[in-house]
């Protein structure tokens, strides 16, 4: 089971009280690469991070993390991982310094005094070491976990949604960093909802219901899901998106901006569809499906929520 | 009118939402009727000002039936219960300080002499008066209740002597609070009361806290251990209780006068484990609750026994047995004996090691309840 994984857990399942959260989970992430973590609200992503870090104890499932066990060995996993959660989780009430110091003194970091120094220098909040977290804006507070958690040099990166109402320009910086991160060896898992960020990870993991419907490169996804999108564009567009909806063969209909996106498998009906509508002036052109035509459509295919009897 | 009636609908949704969340609180729920019950249950069954069956030590040198008459009144009366009788006077007083016996009741070797000859003999009653309020009662009845045993005995040619005043003259001797100042019990009992209901409340809610803000789930994916985290989180409460402690010590010397007639040491080895005590209690309260809110009303919870049934507000003899099995489950009743000992009686180490060992107990048992508790994942 010990292989150059840096997560490898298999059959990871977990149930609160007669829920089932997530369902027979495999995970097998090579060292030194960026995983994106994807799923509906719901999916089981936060539960999964938390039982691979030792936070949670799977219901069934096993597995490493780092080569520890994740079941025995929570302590050794948490001295080299740092774990980002989705909901900001530092001390309000103490400064951003103090903060950092206090991650600091626990991980019994030597040079304690000077690694604070340098992370408050690298965030840019040298000036502002002295407000408190709690006052610090949204994607301020983002950048401050950020530091908090790779401060101690882990081996392994664990993510939760840390770009979530974070600005644009802020969000690349984000992503530069953790990718200036990855070059040096580090292993990166990130929930995201952003299909942009999905697109620059090595890999994709996609959760849905608990369950892990599918793995692979972002083009790889896209080409193996086999699906077929028209767009159609001109003035009378938007008035026939609630008709095509109903035409068989057409799975899922988004607006793009004025533009309209049909999307299904089979090309032919999608056509049908197109030509009940000939004399709306509107043009039709296939198009390459988008990360989130796909996930949309698997979505779709996935079928209700049967996890939970309510 | 119309305005009215909007009015009132908002009235209603917020009336029907309030209802809903306080359902869903289970605790306060319960809290709300389970407090005014053992409210009721405690007021009126345990709390009893006129204490009876009073522990007592009797110290007679006079062998004759007269005074064995006497010692059997007091019995009947049900104010005494007699725990030991003894010739030696030192073994008496030790019980005494040992709050053993509430009072010792002494019959000189020539009493039914005296009595006889009419020459008015005195019996010596000693009250452990640190707790005025327990004694005063019995105090007050014990004449009666020797001239009604004697009575019987004071027949044909000695009826004479029954006539009032009685033939003997009761000499009372307070001990420990000659002057029986209420301030002087209830100053050092307040010691223990105000450590309990701080540093119980103060340490559920930090720890609460962590849980309530989600702080918690960064703690814990964060190396550190149980016993870590529960020692790092009490350790600064200690010293607030050592504070609080130093400041009740000079406020009852210079405001109230209380005497300091024990050691030190032995005081601050008492106030240092009952800190521990209470510490540990509201770190388990912390593992047992989910919110800030539910962790004062567990606190509030525990500190209305604590008030009621350790002896501070009302005298713990005077509590039916039940009652009092509870009483002795409570740290607080068991450091009310040792500050007030130490204080008022000047006792030693060994005199309350009953008292030291019974907290100790407690403090072991709840620490390895939060032990248990103390969730190291956060399911
Ligand atoms: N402590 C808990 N007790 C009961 N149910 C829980 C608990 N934690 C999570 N769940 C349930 O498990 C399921 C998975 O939740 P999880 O938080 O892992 O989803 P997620 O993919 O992270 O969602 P999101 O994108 O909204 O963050 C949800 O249906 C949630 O309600
Ligand atoms: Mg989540």
């Amino acid at each position: 089971m010990n292989t150059g994984f840096a997560i490898d857990v298999r059959d990871l399942t977990k149930k609160f009280g007669d829920k089932l959260a997530v369902d027979n989970v495999d995970i097998q992430m090579p060292k030194g690469q960026v995983w994106g973590f994807l799923g509906p609200n719901g999916s089981g992503k936060t539960t999964t991070i938390r039982m691979i870090c030792g936070l949670l104890s799977p219901s069934s499932g096993e597995g490493t993390c780092l080569g520890y066990d994740i079941a025995s060995e929570a302590r050794s996993i948490k001295l080299q991982t740092g774990y980002m959660t989705q909901k900001f989780s530092f001390w309000s009430d103490l400064t951003i310094r103090e903060n950092l110091d206090f991650v600091a003194r626990l991980y019994q970091m030597p040079d304690r005094l000077q690694v604070v120094e340098e992370t408050l220098e690298t965030l840019g909040l040298t000036h502002r070491q002295n407000q408190l977290a709690g006052a610090l804006s949204g994607g301020w507070k983002q950048r401050l976990a950020l530091a908090a958690v790779t401060m101690h040099k882990p081996r392994l990166l664990l993510l939760d949604e840390p770009t979530a109402g974070v600005d644009p320009q802020a969000r690349r910086d984000f992503w530069d960093e953790i990718h200036r991160l990855s070059l040096q060896g580090l292993t990166v898992l990130v929930s995201t909802h952003y299909m942009d960020e999905a697109e620059r990870c090595d890999k994709i993991v996609y959760l849905a219901h608990g369950q892990k419907i599918t793995e692979g490169r972002v083009q790889n996804i896209i080409r193996q899901s086999g699906l077929i999108t028209f767009r159609g564009e001109g003035e009378g567009v938007r008035q026939i998106a609630e008709a095509i909806k109903q035409s068989p063969g057409v799975e899922y209909v988004a607006y793009f901006g004025a533009a309209l996106h049909i999307s299904g498998h089979d090309r032919a009906a999608l056509e049908r569809a197109i030509g009940q509508f000939s004399e709306n002036n509107a043009k039709w052109q296939a198009v390459p499906p988008s990360l989130e035509d796909v996930f949309i459509s698997m979505m779709g295919a996935a079928g209700q929520d049967k996890r939970f009897a309510s | 009118m119309s305005a009215f009636a909007t009015s009132l609908s908002r009235i209603g949704a917020i009336f029907f939402k309030e209802m809903i969340q306080m359902r869903r609180d289970r605790l306060t729920l319960g809290m709300m009727f389970i407090i005014p019950i053992i409210q009721l249950i405690l007021f009126g069954y345990a709390i009893n000002v006129n204490p009876k069956n009073l522990p007592t030590a009797v110290h007679v040198e006079d062998a004759s039936p007269i005074a064995r008459t006497l010692l059997q009144g007091l019995e009947s009366s049900g104010y005494f219960d007699i725990k030991l009788q003894t010739q030696d006077p030192a073994e008496a007083d030790d019980w005494l300080a040992r709050g053993k016996v509430a009072f010792i009741i002494a019959i000189p070797a020539d009493f039914s002499e005296k009595l006889i000859r009419g020459e008015r003999p005195q019996v010596l009653i000693e009250a452990d008066a640190t707790d005025p309020a327990a004694a005063s009662n019995a105090i007050a009845q014990a004449e009666k209740i020797f001239e009604l045993a004697l009575r019987h005995d004071l027949k044909g040619p000695l009826a004479n002597l029954n006539a009032a005043p009685p033939p003997f003259d009761l000499v009372l001797h307070s001990r420990y609070n000659p002057e029986a100042i209420t301030q002087f019990n209830i100053v050092p009992g307040l010691l223990g009361v105000i450590l309990t209901m701080t540093l119980v409340m103060i340490t559920s809610i930090a720890m609460t806290r962590e849980t309530e803000r989600g702080t918690l789930e960064n703690l814990l994916a964060m190396p550190s251990l149980a016993y870590e985290v529960m020692i790092g989180k009490i350790m600064p409460y200690v010293t607030v209780g050592l504070l609080q402690t130093t400041i009740i010590l000079f406020a009852s010397k210079i405001l109230f006068g209380v005497p300091f007639q024990g050691s030190l040491m032995v005081l601050a080895l008492a106030v240092g484990l009952f800190v521990v005590a209470n510490l540990a209690l509201g770190f388990t309260f912390s593992t047992l609750v989910k919110t800030q809110m539910q962790a004062m009303q567990l606190t509030f919870f525990f500190f209305l026994p604590s008030m009621l049934l350790s002896g501070f507000m009302f005298p713990f003899r005077g509590m039916p047995e039940w009652a009092q099995g509870l009483g002795q489950a409570l740290p607080l009743t068991h450091f009310l004996r040792i500050v007030r000992g130490v204080m008022l009686k000047g006792a030693s180490l060994e005199q309350l090691h009953q008292e030291f060992l019974a907290i100790l107990i407690f403090t072991f048992a709840v620490g390895l309840l939060a032990m248990a508790r103390y969730r190291r994942t956060l399911d």
